[in-house]
């Protein structure tokens, strides 16, 4: 892979991760928390699999990306159980919610 | 950078595709717009992680979180019942003076990262096995790892999502 | 046949959950405890396993499981915590679901923290991390209470944030050392070359995430909600044992089995650490509810444990390992008392619980052996960890450190007096005159965790020679 196409993939990487943590920090709505998550974690799943296709080794890599793949969903839909209970408590929830976890 | 242009259009377009749909997912006002750009960030890591030689990857991540996870956050949105005409008007003078730091953020980050000098790697064969056999034969505590979860998220499901019942016998 | 040790508990969670019509309270227990105790006789008896035959279906897995001393050590802290919270959670959780639902969670947190100490991959230890950390989620949330559900949601997002890193620094590792086990790392790091430093940035990067989710400062914030709100069982587990199996151990194996600290780093864990104990205990100072004190405590001696890391060498590694355990056992014990206390007198403020010492005897007995052990009082054994540690910075010429953690000392003596004279010392408070002693589910482990604590530091000396010297000499024995 020449030097600049691995430019371009490191940068759009760190853009996307840079995008996600920042929107993970700003937000107030909790749902957008976790979508700031997900882009991070896309972010670091691209940069693995660079990482595997540059020392040829796409087979490790591909197994990390899988597990990694299943482990974030179970998250994610733990992470959503928890809003919607959240929800159920305060009924309009979001910003008012995380005013308390941001504090 | 015209090489670049010439023999890579394909990886370029997608990575540009891939860092605007998630920059518009951070800056849409509206949440279910949001978890579109979500969704087709998704499909261009696909696209991308079939370009890099790792296709059973790719599937994963296309069935799973351009699929699932769309489906979980769309599904999430209804019940919740988040997005009233009122909550878009009033958040946005907000937002813009939350946000407004991450275009010029990204432009600045982007131009000082894409300046570092990298060196090219040259093609590699492909280092030990094949992924399948990597799954099977190598990483059995990776499987029992996802086995686990996977039982910790029914779990989960369960404490969570169940309605209280009356009785609590 | 370390594999049992993994595959073990998922067994009994299937079996348990099985569609039985009813499965009794006391099978749950039963099958907890017993993997509790069975966690216990390996710990001790490891060797003499380990030398015997394997089971010929278990070798066709490849789980790459290695023990060692220090994972005698942690399973043992595991072992105990967990036999703790299960008696705990026999009498403060009500409702057979509910019951039900903890055990086996139990059981998932005890599946990921065995892997975790058995396991020899980076990548293995993130999968790991999570599981239990999923386990953890659930647990916090578990009764449903608005500020459990924060407290859970913060820990969920900090604690991700922490994986997204350990995954970063996986691909870092696949890039510098090929692979992600601790072999192929530990070649790396001796190469010399470039990939050696990319490796040690990816260790760096690795052990960052194991900070947020272990609670050192500065990344402490989402420590305190989730063990002040989570139901007494659970924050026994918590501080008990998987904040450290996430947090600390991993520092502690790098240190012992994979990379030795040069200068610069060292320092890096001797700042950190000394940020972390005097964040903490002087937070702690402040506080007015228990679990919230005992929190803040907590991330003060998880900042010893660093301090102890950085210190270097074998006697830094031995201090760390035996102040892990010791504060597996006086924190486990201190939140099983505040469970007890709570169950009984329905608070866990201490303005409110003045003079309970009296009304629970047996309580207010083994809180003040555990406060002692915490706060470094010869002959418990949290002196004992707490001597080896500032030995072990004298010995390394950081005297001015050792100062501090000395000083440091009597504050963490300072809030556990404050916290004694205001909540167990005293007449009753108001409302609290039909409070007794609390049931056995609480009595039983915090009788067994206070004579732990106090025989280990009673035969310290003796032991000194024998067990620990054997993480002194010995770097990992695999298999």
């Amino acid at each position: 892979m020449n030097a600049e196409l691995l430019s371009v993939y490191i940068t759009a990487i760190v853009l996307v991760a840079t995008a996600g943590l920042y929107y993970l920090l700003v937000t107030t709505n909790l749902i957008r928390a976790v979508i700031g998550l997900e882009l991070v974690t896309k972010a670091v799943t691209v940069g693995l699999v660079l990482a595997g296709k540059l020392t040829g080794n796409t087979g490790l890599t591909q197994t990390l990306v899988i597990t990694l793949i299943v482990v974030e969903v179970v998250v994610m839909v733990v992470a959503v159980g928890l809003i919607l209970l959240g929800h159920k408590h305060t009924n309009g929830v979001d910003v008012r919610q995380l005013r308390n976890i941001k504090g | 950078m015209s090489d670049l242009l010439e023999n890579h259009i394909v990886d370029v377009i997608v990575l540009g595709t891939l860092v605007l749909s998630a920059v518009w997912a951070v800056l849409s006002p509206r949440l279910l717009r949001a978890v579109i750009g979500l969704a087709v960030a998704s499909c261009c890591v696909t696209i991308a992680l079939f370009r890099l030689d790792s296709p059973l990857a790719g599937v994963f991540e296309l069935s799973v979180c351009a699929g699932l996870i769309s489906a979980v956050f769309i599904s999430t949105i209804s019940l919740s019942q988040l997005e009233t005409e009122e909550s878009i008007a009033g958040a946005s003078k907000e937002r813009i003076r939350r946000y407004w730091y991450l275009p010029p953020l990204l432009v600045l980050v982007g131009i000082a990262v894409f300046q570092i000098r990298l060196v090219d790697f040259p093609e590699v064969a492909r280092v030990g096995k094949d992924v399948r056999q990597v799954l099977w034969t190598e990483r059995h505590l990776d499987l029992l790892g996802q086995v686990t979860v996977l039982l910790a998220g029914a779990f989960g499901v369960v404490v969570l999502f169940k309605e209280n019942k009356k009785h609590e016998r | 046949m370390l594999a049992l040790l993994v595959l073990g508990p998922i067994a009994a969670l299937l079996l348990l959950n099985l569609p039985w019509r009813n499965v009794p309270r006391w099978a749950l227990n039963a099958s907890v405890l017993s993997l509790a105790f069975a966690e216990l006789f390996v710990a001790v008896s490891l060797p003499a396993l380990l030398s015997g035959a394997g089971l010929p279906l278990l070798d066709q897995l490849h789980f790459g499981l290695v023990a060692d001393d220090l994972t005698r050590i942690m399973l043992a802290a595991i072992g105990l915590v967990l036999g703790a919270a299960t008696l705990v959670g026999q009498d403060s959780i009500s409702g057979d679901r509910k019951h039900r639902l903890f055990c086996s969670l139990l059981l998932v947190s005890l599946t990921g923290m065995n892997a975790t100490v058995l396991l020899s991959d980076f990548f293995s230890m993130y999968v790991f991390l999570e599981v239990t950390a999923v386990a953890s989620f659930i647990l916090i949330a578990q009764d449903r209470a608005l500020l459990a559900i924060e407290g859970a949601f913060r820990y969920l997002i900090l604690s991700a944030v922490a994986a997204v890193f350990m995954l970063a620094a996986c691909g870092l590792l696949v890039l510098s050392a090929g692979g992600t086990s601790f072999d192929a790392v530990r070649a790396a790091l001796s190469s010399g070359t470039e990939h050696g430093v990319l490796a040690r940035v990816a260790l760096g990067v690795f052990v960052l995430g194991m900070f947020i989710k272990g609670g050192v400062v500065p990344f402490h914030g989402w420590l305190p909600g989730a063990y002040g709100s989570a139901p007494s069982a659970v924050s026994v587990l918590l501080s008990g044992i998987v904040t450290k199996v996430s947090g600390i151990y991993a520092l502690v194996r790098i240190v012992h089995s994979v990379y030795v600290p040069d200068a610069k780093l060292s320092m890096v864990l001797l700042v950190l650490g000394t940020v972390s104990i005097l964040v903490g205990a002087i937070a702690a100072l402040g506080q007015t509810d228990m679990k919230r004190m005992l929190a803040y405590s907590s991330i003060s001696q998880v900042g010893y444990i660093v301090l102890a890391l950085g210190a270097g060498g074998e006697l830094g590694v031995v201090a760390a390992s035996f102040h892990l355990f010791n504060h597996a056992i006086f924190k486990s014990l201190l939140f099983v008392v505040a469970a007890a206390i709570e169950s009984r007198a329905g608070t866990s403020e201490l303005s409110r619980l003045g003079g309970i010492g009296g009304k629970m005897p047996v309580t207010g007995a083994t809180a003040t052996l555990g406060m002692l052990s915490a706060a470094g009082i010869p002959p418990f054994a949290g002196f004992f960890s707490k001597l080896l540690i500032i030995v072990a910075l004298f010995k390394s010429d950081h005297t001015y450190f050792a100062v501090v953690a000395v000083l440091a000392s009597l504050l963490t003596l300072g809030y556990f007096l404050s916290m004694q004279r205001q909540a167990f010392f005293g007449k009753p408070a108001e409302g609290l005159e039909d409070v007794t002693e609390a049931t056995s589910g609480f009595l039983v482990p915090a009788l067994v965790l206070a004579t732990i604590t106090v025989f280990a530091g009673v035969l310290f000396p003796f032991l000194l020679d024998s067990s620990f010297s054997f993480l002194l000499l010995s770097k990992s024995l695999p298999w």
